[in-house]
């Protein structure tokens, strides 16, 4: 008989070293007495005998990734017997059952996987139930300390939680296994620790919580059993808010009856007949109010300086509706200020449309962009980004009142039409809903075309266009 | 945290406790790193349990419970004379921080009273939820209530910084749902779950974050006289048609304050759970509507026994089945087998003819199953078609204990 002797708690250190010298002498677990944790081994009794120390650079095991998990939860189990049981796990798979946790039925494997699922729970009740009580330092700043008695050897395994989700806080975990101490840097592991006095002291915002767990309690349905399966008492003397169960249970049926009994009573105060009716005014009444609203929102896609609004008169007779702001816009949040911006401007001149008596916009107000170095480039909008912008282009243009719409590229004819539309191929004059329109290309296409008699009939189209819809709005009026 | 606050903190909490959603699951793995505070884990943590067995996982509350409905169930309808209290957008803001620095929670559920407009309450709401993650860094869970009749903009605005969003449609019929909530409306409550769906479909596809972890919504059972079938069959459309992650069912329960408009007495909370049951076997396990509600009497289900095992007592033709030959969707129909067991049992008997005692290490229903079940060493013989087989089946019933 072997002797293995390891360090209190969970010393998966240990037993990884202990496993590598057995399998490497080909040890059968049957041969082994392990000792550690807290009771001492069956076997503890029994030396070593016949047998020479454990080889101490043995090679690393290749085992089954899931048998490896399986160790690391298990060896924290406060059972005598886990190290025995992993080793057997560990022979069987090492001799034709690769495949052994897959035996769900097999005596180890559902016997580890209990001891499995114990730990497990352990910790999820752990990051369940530890409450941190906030303790001032002299300086004054902002500490935590807790107090928590887990079932098992966990405390280790428990401390990436808590150092993911109160990274920024520097706080003490203490239980009587080890404790626990991280300073916004660095995590130190610490001695077993006694019940620290009068931890909720001076915190109201234990005061607090003890407060709300009474209120959002409904007496009406009270149900002890299904509380106790899910935290059993064991708890609650480190819950705070526990304390106040047993009244709570007590008063539970007088509470009811009193409800039960109450008759309806008639309302105290007069109904708020008025504010009923005004709720439903709810929509911007005024361009103006609109614009508040949409400078006030955030972007869908995070990184715009800003909404860039439209411009122009309500009532003017025509509106032109582009795809979102570029850089330059962005930073000046005004639309059609950029290049694009410039060369719609002399297009418009050409075609005989004043700029300034035209409303401008773009279907969505904020600029989309991946960062390149100092540049900027621009992204194009995605559909649903154009759908949640069209809501409020609607109302911009219901507001402007234009007696016909041009679209400057795909997009603007997306959010006027609800469909993709091939520009190239559709331009021209289409009907959107309430409006008259004009299909045409953006002029940032126009920008992107090389130099050329291709670019010159291009932006010719361009300006026909734009004359076009002149005709039609003189036509119509 | 002064008195004051903590007062209002009593009563706004009270107001809120009536919805049962709790869940802070389905978010993306995220932290909030060294200047932010706090992570999601993804399956959600239950901070503490109240006695009527309801799990604390979010600060549950009210921005205010003032209101300008007037909802028959809702104890915070206008004319009730309840204590009303308003929180600010900061008060929230701090009530959550400080709960969660203490652990004590997984994060905000944020509701409101409507005040003013729809659009007014669900901006704030919107404001809370955009502070706490934009000036506080915050990773926590927000679920947010969303306020029906508010505009799409604000309703999207909401999703960009919550994890969750839900629509309460509390009746299952429009009928009821016009009669005892005069200013809601079950067509417009529908958009917008549409409205969401499609959002959040979207935002899936353009890698864009809008409410990641979905939508839910809650029905009140036995305020009105719908059955489980309609309740069922809402549900159902639910699911299929809006891609709604949860359907919450709350029993109508005596409230203070209570409108003379409802039932005096309040259904057995028995019928939720069993609700919640059939509401699983619709998602998991294969069950159709017409299925589940063929186990009961006329629309309702039985009480006095889970709708699987109503299900199988009434198909007895179908049973038993052979454990080591069946297929999945067989097995899932088995009273007292889980999905997880149905799993281990389809993988474990690969390596080996289970016997009835290694079954009974995969499943902790086996007294239920074993009427219904062949395993290597075990037939139940006439077992499955006894007439006194649900009498064998169910324990007497237990007097609750109250410590």
């Amino acid at each position: 008989m072997r002797h293995v002797e390891l360090k209190d708690g969970a010393d998966l250190d240990g037993f990884r070293r202990a496993l590598r010298g057995l399998v490497a002498l080909g040890v059968d677990p049957d041969e082994v007495a392990w000792s550690g944790g807290a009771a001492p081994s069956l076997f503890g009794a029994i030396a070593e005998t016949g047998t020479g120390p454990l080889p101490a650079d043995a090679p690393p095991v290749s085992l089954p990734r899931p048998v490896g998990a399986l160790i690391e939860t298990v060896v924290c189990h406060r059972d005598p017997e886990r190290y025995a049981l992993l080793h057997r796990l560990v022979w069987r798979a090492l001799r034709g059952e690769r495949d052994i946790l897959d035996h769900h039925a097999d005596p180890l494997v559902h016997r580890l996987a209990m001891l499995d699922k114990a730990v497990r729970r352990d910790l999820h009740k752990m990051h369940a139930f530890l409450r941190f009580n906030e303790v001032r330092d002299p300086d004054g700043a902002e500490r935590y300390l807790a107090w928590f008695e887990p079932d098992n050897f966990i405390v280790e395994a428990t401390a990436p939680f808590f150092v993911e989700r109160f990274e920024s806080l520097v706080w003490t975990i203490l239980t009587p296994v080890g404790s626990l101490q991280w300073d916004r840097r660095s995590l130190t592991f610490g001695p077993a620790a006694a019940r620290p006095e009068g931890l909720d002291r001076d915190d109201r915002f234990a005061e607090g919580w003890q407060r709300y767990y009474e209120s959002t309690f409904n007496p009406a349905r009270v149900n002890p059993t299904a509380m106790r399966a899910e935290m059993p008492r064991k708890y609650w003397a480190n819950l705070p808010e526990a304390a106040a169960i047993p009244a709570m249970i007590r008063s539970a049926p007088a509470r009811v009856q009193a409800m039960v009994e109450a008759e309806a009573a008639a309302p105290r105060h007069r109904n708020p007949d008025k504010a009923v009716a005004a709720m439903a005014r709810q929509e911007p009444a005024t361009l103006a109010e609109l614009n508040r609203i949409i400078r006030a929102a955030d972007p869908l896609v995070p990184g715009a300086t800003q909404a860039v609004l439209g411009e122009g008169r309500e009532g003017a007779a025509i509106a032109i509706v582009g795809e979102q702001p570029g850089d330059q816009e962005d930073v000046e949040g005004r639309p059609f200020v950029g290049p694009a911006g410039q060369l719609l401007t002399r297009a418009l001149e050409e075609a005989g449309i004043e700029r300034s008596a035209a409303y401008l916009t773009n279907a969505v107000k904020h600029f989309k962009f991946v960062a390149r170095g100092k540049r900027r480039l621009h992204q194009s909008p995605t559909a649903g980004e154009v759908k949640h912008y069209r809501w409020w282009l609607m109302k911009e243009l219901g507001f402007v009142r234009p007696r016909l719409v041009v679209t400057l590229g795909a997009t603007a004819a997306l959010a006027l039409t609800g469909r993709s539309v091939s520009v190239l191929r559709e331009r021209g004059p289409m009907g959107f809903g309430d409006w008259s329109g004009v299909v045409t290309v953006h002029p940032s296409y126009l920008l992107r075309l090389p130099a050329g008699e291709g670019a010159d009939q291009a932006y010719r189209d361009f300006v026909a266009d734009l004359r076009q819809a002149r005709e039609m709005v003189e036509g119509a009026g | 945290m002064d008195d004051a606050l903590l007062d209002k903190l009593e009563i706004l909490a009270d107001a809120a406790k009536y919805d049962a959603s709790c869940a802070s699951s389905g978010a993306k793995r995220r932290t909030g790193g060294p200047d932010g505070i706090g992570s999601t884990t993804g399956a959600g943590i239950c901070h503490a349990y109240t006695p009527d067995g309801r799990c604390v996982s979010l600060l549950k509350i009210l921005l205010t419970n003032y209101c300008l409905f007037d909802c028959a169930y809702c104890i915070n309808r206008r004319s009730s004379n309840v204590r009303r209290a308003r929180f600010s957008v900061e008060e929230v803001v701090r009530l959550t921080l400080g709960f969660y620095k203490r652990n004590c929670i997984e994060g905000l559920f944020l509701s409101s009273g409507i005040i003013r407009s729809p659009d007014y309450t669900m901006e704030q709401l919107m404001l809370v939820a955009r502070t706490l993650r934009r000036d506080h860094g915050f990773a926590g869970y927000i679920h947010l209530k969303t306020i029906p009749e508010a505009s799409p903009w604000l309703i999207e605005q909401a999703g960009l910084w919550a994890d969750r969003l839900s629509i309460n449609l509390e009746l299952a019929s429009d009928r009821s749902l016009k009669e005892f909530a005069p200013e809601k409306d079950g067509t417009s409550i529908k958009a917008v779950m549409g409205q969401v769906g499609e959002r959040i479909l979207e935002a899936k596809e353009e890698k864009r974050r809008f409410s990641p972890a979905g939508q839910s919504t809650q029905m009140i059972v036995g305020a009105d006289a719908s059955t489980d079938l309609s309740v069922l069959e809402t549900s159902d459309t639910l699911y299929r048609r809006y891609g709604l992650r949860r359907v919450y069912y709350s029993a109508f329960s005596p409230i203070p304050e209570a409108s003379s408009a409802l039932p005096a007495k309040p259904p057995p909370l028995q019928r939720e759970n069993r609700l919640y049951q059939a509401d699983w076997l619709l998602r998991y396990y294969g069950f159709t509507v017409e299925e589940i509600a063929a186990g009961g009497e006329s629309g309702m289900l039985d009480l006095g026994i889970d709708p699987k095992l109503a299900w199988a007592l009434k198909n007895r033709e179908r049973f038993p089945v052979d454990v080591n030959r069946a297929d999945r969707e067989m097995l899932l129909r088995v009273p007292g087998l889980g999905a997880r067991a149905v799993d281990k049992i389809v993988e474990a008997r690969r390596h080996t003819s289970l016997r009835l005692e290694d079954v009974a290490r995969l499943s902790s229903g086996l007294k239920r199953a074993r009427a219904f079940l062949i395993a290597a060493d075990h037939h139940p013989g006439g077992l499955t078609d006894r007439a006194d087989l649900r009498q064998r089946l169910v324990a007497p019933p237990k007097q609750l204990s109250l410590f």
